[in-house]
């Protein structure tokens, strides 16, 4: 128990939100990059790789394309169908592997990224699916290779949608991080846990939530706002 | 310029096999506006996105400008396509981009760089009549502007050939009259060779130099509109002189005489009276400009035995008027 009148109480907890702030959006951010960087491409690649898609025959085969649609589609859906923490606990060979360890912040990035990855690949698949076929069709007409077909309109024409999925995403990050952060420690979910929880500071759990609380909705309305600047261009 | 040989299409799978492409064969010479017309279903679209193969035929070949799109690597096909310019129903202009951007488009996919894609890009705005719309979004434009876009979009990178599937069948009478009196411009400014297609006979008429029927898939007429109003029995020249239905007054025969190059101006029905002392009645009249050229069709209902209206009919056949009996005892 920690007696909010004790001396150096509110900064010490300030000191201890601060870092685990710091923390949260450490894992949060880098796991938000690895996660564009890897589903982006996937999310196209499912996409593509359907019938009739941009990338149906890589190498001039079919039978290619369809296996590897398969082989994503099997991969995306696994990830999305394990609970976290039992995806958490079995990747940490993995996290280890890549890591060196599977405690900490910067270990806790590799379940985060494995979790958001086949979600914002699902995201991107159905907001590239949005995008008019006649586009694509007409860069088609204009000689486009399938490459410039991806980055001057699907991507393009498919960003407000992108990004918006980009908002659900990050806020299930952060909702996993907290849960990371009782396991492997750091963060703010780490505060919440050790603070909150273990010692009854009622004061630290409120202060936690709050921070999470500001953090996504300050990501929400970045994306929406985002994503409505795009858009206003379509009216 | 285009050659289709012997193009067959099918859609589906064996059991449900629709032929939507029945061995068409066309061709458009260089420098014309050629006119694919058809009812809806007929396979019009099929047919001109054949052309850039959009739509790759399941035989047949596709020559363009002295090249044999169906025997082109993927590689050489981007390059020839991007000697055909294409324009769209609904346009298919970005919306990420503004009209420039749209335009810049066909500029990137080629590889031209950026000073000379703004000039060009300039240029090309200026020619369509939209200089001041370049930084604007098409989500801004009415419709008659977006397609403006799509012309400009489509003649950016220079190309010979333009291909118009439905480009004026969102838009209202009077922007469709401008964006083809654009055509128009384009066709003889540029050189361009422009094959379109339309279900409205309106635009072959108004711009079309040759043009080609399209029934179940099937070209059933083609030919130059000059020579197909001369041709008896002709679909397109039927639909390009809009009489109606024929309706036969008892004891008559009816017949449309078409007038067509220096014979517009012949003295038909006076000289079916005093010659031939038939009472004339007029059922209908149409003048169309095709082509260039005035020409006119006329449905007379004429009394009398039949053997008198024959002898009166072949000489204005052989006055060189095409005569079509279209109602009547044993029309
Ligand atoms: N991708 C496709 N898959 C299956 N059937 C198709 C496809 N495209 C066209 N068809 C069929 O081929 C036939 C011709 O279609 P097409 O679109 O070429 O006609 P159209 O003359 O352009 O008609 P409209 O005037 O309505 O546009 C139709 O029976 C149509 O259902
Ligand atoms: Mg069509």
């Amino acid at each position: 128990m920690i007696d909010p009148s004790a001396p150096g109480f509110w900064s010490d907890l300030f000191q201890v939100l601060l870092i685990g702030t710091g923390q949260t959006l450490y894992m949060v951010g880098v796991a938000l990059l690895v996660t564009i960087i890897v589903g982006l491409p996937l999310g196209i690649l499912l996409v593509g790789t359907e019938k009739g898609g941009l990338f149906s025959a890589p190498f001039g085969s079919r039978r290619a394309g369809v296996v590897i649609n398969r082989i994503l589609d099997f991969v995306v859906n696994l990830g999305r169908s394990v609970p976290f923490i039992i995806l958490m606990i079995a990747v940490i060979p993995f996290t280890r592997l890549i890591v060196g360890t599977f405690i900490g912040s910067t270990a806790a990035i590799v379940p985060l990224s494995l979790v958001a990855i086949p979600f914002f690949a699902r995201m991107v698949e159905i907001a590239i699916k949005e995008v008019e076929p006649g586009l694509s069709e007409a860069a088609d007409s204009l000689g486009a290779t399938s490459w410039q077909i991806v980055r001057k309109v699907l991507v393009p024409e498919a960003l407000p949608s992108i990004l918006l999925g980009l908002a659900t995403t990050v806020t299930s990050i952060i909702n996993f991080s907290a849960m990371v952060g009782t396991v492997a420690g750091g963060g703010l979910g780490d505060v919440a846990f050790r603070y909150g929880y273990q010692r009854y500071s009622t004061i630290h759990m409120v202060a936690v939530i709050i921070v999470i609380y500001l953090i996504v909705q300050a990501l929400a309305a970045l994306a929406a706002w985002g994503a409505r600047r795009l858009q206003r261009q379509n009216s | 310029m285009i050659a289709i040989t012997d193009v067959t299409k099918t859609f589906g799978r064996a059991d449900r096999r629709v032929t939507a492409l029945d061995n068409v064969s066309l061709a458009v010479e260089r420098g014309e506006i050629f006119g694919v017309a058809g009812q809806s279903g007929a396979g019009k679209s099929t047919l001109i996105r054949t052309v850039n193969l959009l739509e790759r035929p399941d035989s047949g070949s596709i020559e363009v400008d002295g090249r044999v799109l169906t025997s082109l690597g993927a590689a050489e096909l981007r390059s020839a396509r991007r000697g055909i310019g294409m324009i769209f129903q609904h346009f298919n202009l970005l919306t990420s981009r503004t009209v420039q951007g749209n335009v810049e488009l066909a500029l990137e996919i080629v590889g031209v760089d950026v000073r000379e894609r703004r000039r060009r890009a300039a240029e090309i705005l200026d020619l369509v009549g939209l200089s001041s719309k370049a930084c604007v979004y098409p989500g801004q434009l009415s419709g008659g502007q977006k397609q403006r876009v799509g012309i400009a979009r489509a003649l950016a990178a220079k190309p010979s050939v333009l291909l118009s599937d439905e480009a004026t069948s969102a838009l209202d009478p009077e922007t469709t009259r401008s964006i083809l009196a654009l055509l128009k411009t384009i066709n003889s400014e540029l050189g361009l060779t422009v094959l379109l297609i339309t279900h409205e006979m309106d635009v072959v008429k108004t711009i079309c130099d040759s043009a080609a029927l399209l029934e179940g898939g099937r070209v059933t007429e083609t030919g130059n509109l000059v020579d197909l109003i001369r041709t008896p029995g002709s679909r397109l020249a039927r639909d390009l002189f809009p009489l109606g239905e024929v309706h036969t007054p008892a004891g008559h025969t009816v017949v449309d005489i078409t007038f067509s190059g220096g014979l517009a101006d012949r003295p038909v029905i006076a000289q079916l009276a005093r010659v031939h002392g038939l009472d004339v009645s007029i059922l209908g009249a149409a003048v169309e400009t095709i082509g260039g050229n005035q020409a006119g069709r006329t449905r007379l209902a004429l009394p009398g035995a039949r053997d008198d209206i024959d002898r009166a009919l072949a000489d204005l056949r052989g006055q060189g008027l095409l005569v079509e009996v279209v109602g009547g005892a044993d029309a």
